[in-house]
């Protein structure tokens, strides 16, 4: 069995070594929040990738970090991250602009199960930054709509100021075929929306927890009671799935920095189901 | 048109009670409406009426000592709004504001006070049902104080 485990299948060529990509455009999401949208400079056409995927970005000089796709899965010619200035890497990373080159190493990591959803509701809960890695998986779904149910995203964050993709989301809370709510930690009387947290949203959300997948992102706190609120509704624990964060570092399982339990959360995630995650859940990151 | 008794029977809150505690919660119930912007009470008032809404969405304000008034839970159809009624010394401890047109089923509190401290096991039933709902919110509040998305 250890054998096995340690046999490494890679999905990329030349999984170390990046690829110099160029900034085609940058987009302030919020006022610490952007988005980078990149294309290949080596003559690479495209980078097909699946939703839930990371890549490793490298700013040349400074440091790596893995960063979630939240591109379209379906428009594999531009590649799309977004992330927070939070760190001395994505700090730097925050002040590239349009003409810069970054380094690429992925796809890496498990993926979010759009085709085992088919015929049944789908809930996507996003807790802040969280509704990045969920984006591709939205993308996927709403483009073949017809083979799904109900289709939810709930989406919890700090304040109206942090909500991002403001735009998209208003595109999709005017769809008759998607339910979005948002709510927020605190507002002002401005904001007319929910006012709570995410997990406040679950026990009302219309979904038949009988036929349902959830896909869950956000800090794990907020995934832990959001696992709660939806085994309360008879959610089963195989149709709920989380997507981890760990220091991760080579994204292969070698170097074994993200290994949590039995899992490398680069290589056997970052997408696991409720079911593999909740005795680890709440363990601290060493 | 359903009756207060009926619409009381289908709230969370009130699933599972005695035929007797239904009847008698019935007797302390009144619809009500407000329109949008009204507030519906105010933080040191007198809490002797709590509500369920039916439609519409109740903001929970808190003044800032900086001077603003700040969000921290919206509440819609099917919440129990305020359980101040049932602690003394019976006064709302933060504003509650129609965001929009609200309907509501209104419980008049000191009759259901009375009511539960002669029938204790009713007076059981609801406190141990209100304290699950203040549960929930303190769980809640206390995610929204770790600052999650910070």
């Amino acid at each position: 069995m250890l054998e096995q485990e340690l046999v490494f299948e890679p999905t990329v060529a030349e999984p170390m070594l990046p690829e110099v990509f160029r900034i085609q455009r940058v987009k302030h999401e919020s006022y610490d929040t952007f988005t980078l949208i990149l294309e290949p400079s080596n003559g690479r056409e495209s980078f097909p990738f699946k939703a839930g995927q990371f890549n490793m970005l490298y700013v040349y000089g400074v440091g790596e970090v893995p960063i979630s796709i939240s591109g379209d899965p379906n428009q594999p010619e531009m590649l799309v991250h977004t992330t927070r200035a939070v760190g001395t890497v994505t700090k730097a990373m925050s002040e590239l602009k349009r003409g810069d080159v970054i380094g690429i190493r992925g796809p890496f990591g498990s993926s979010w199960p759009i085709q085992e959803a088919e015929h049944h509701d789908v809930v996507f809960v996003a807790g802040g930054i969280g509704l990045a890695p969920l984006r591709p998986a939205l993308y996927e779904i709403i483009a073949r709509r017809e083979k799904y149910g109900r289709i939810v995203l709930l989406y919890g964050t700090r304040s109206p100021d942090d909500i991002l993709y403001h735009d998209e989301l208003e595109q999709w809370r005017a769809r008759f075929d998607l339910e979005v709510y948002v709510t927020v930690d605190y507002a002002d009387k401005s904001w007319r929306g929910n006012v709570g947290v995410v997990t406040n949203l679950i026990p009302k959300a219309p979904f038949d927890p009988q036929h349902t997948v959830a896909l869950v992102c956000g800090p794990e706190v907020m995934m832990r009671f959001t696992a709660i609120e939806f085994l309360k509704r008879g959610v089963s624990p195989t149709s709920l799935y989380l997507t981890m964060e760990r220091n991760m570092k080579c994204a292969i399982g070698f170097c074994g920095h993200c290994q949590l339990g039995g899992y490398f959360i680069c290589k056997d995630g970052p997408v696991f189901t409720y079911e593999q995650m909740q005795t680890l859940l709440s363990l601290w990151e060493v | 048109m359903q009756s207060l008794d009926v619409i009381l029977r289908e709230q969370k809150i009130f699933e599972g009670l005695r035929e007797e505690d239904h009847k008698l919660i019935a007797g302390c119930a009144f619809n009500t409406h407000f329109e949008a912007n009204q507030y519906i009470f105010r933080e040191g008032e007198n809490a002797d009426t709590f509500y369920i809404i039916r439609y519409g969405t109740v903001g929970l304000e808190l003044r800032n000592p900086k001077g603003g008034i700040i969000t921290v839970q919206t509440l819609r159809e099917g919440d129990v709004l305020g359980w101040s009624w049932l602690f003394e010394p019976y006064r709302w401890t933060y504003d509650a504001h129609a965001i929009s047109m609200v309907r509501a089923v209104a419980l008049d509190g000191r009759c259901l006070r009375t009511k539960c401290d002669h029938d204790h096991t009713l007076g059981y039933e609801l406190m141990r049902r209100f304290a699950h709902i203040m549960v929930e919110r303190l769980q809640a509040t206390r995610m929204q104080v770790l600052d999650l998305y910070a």
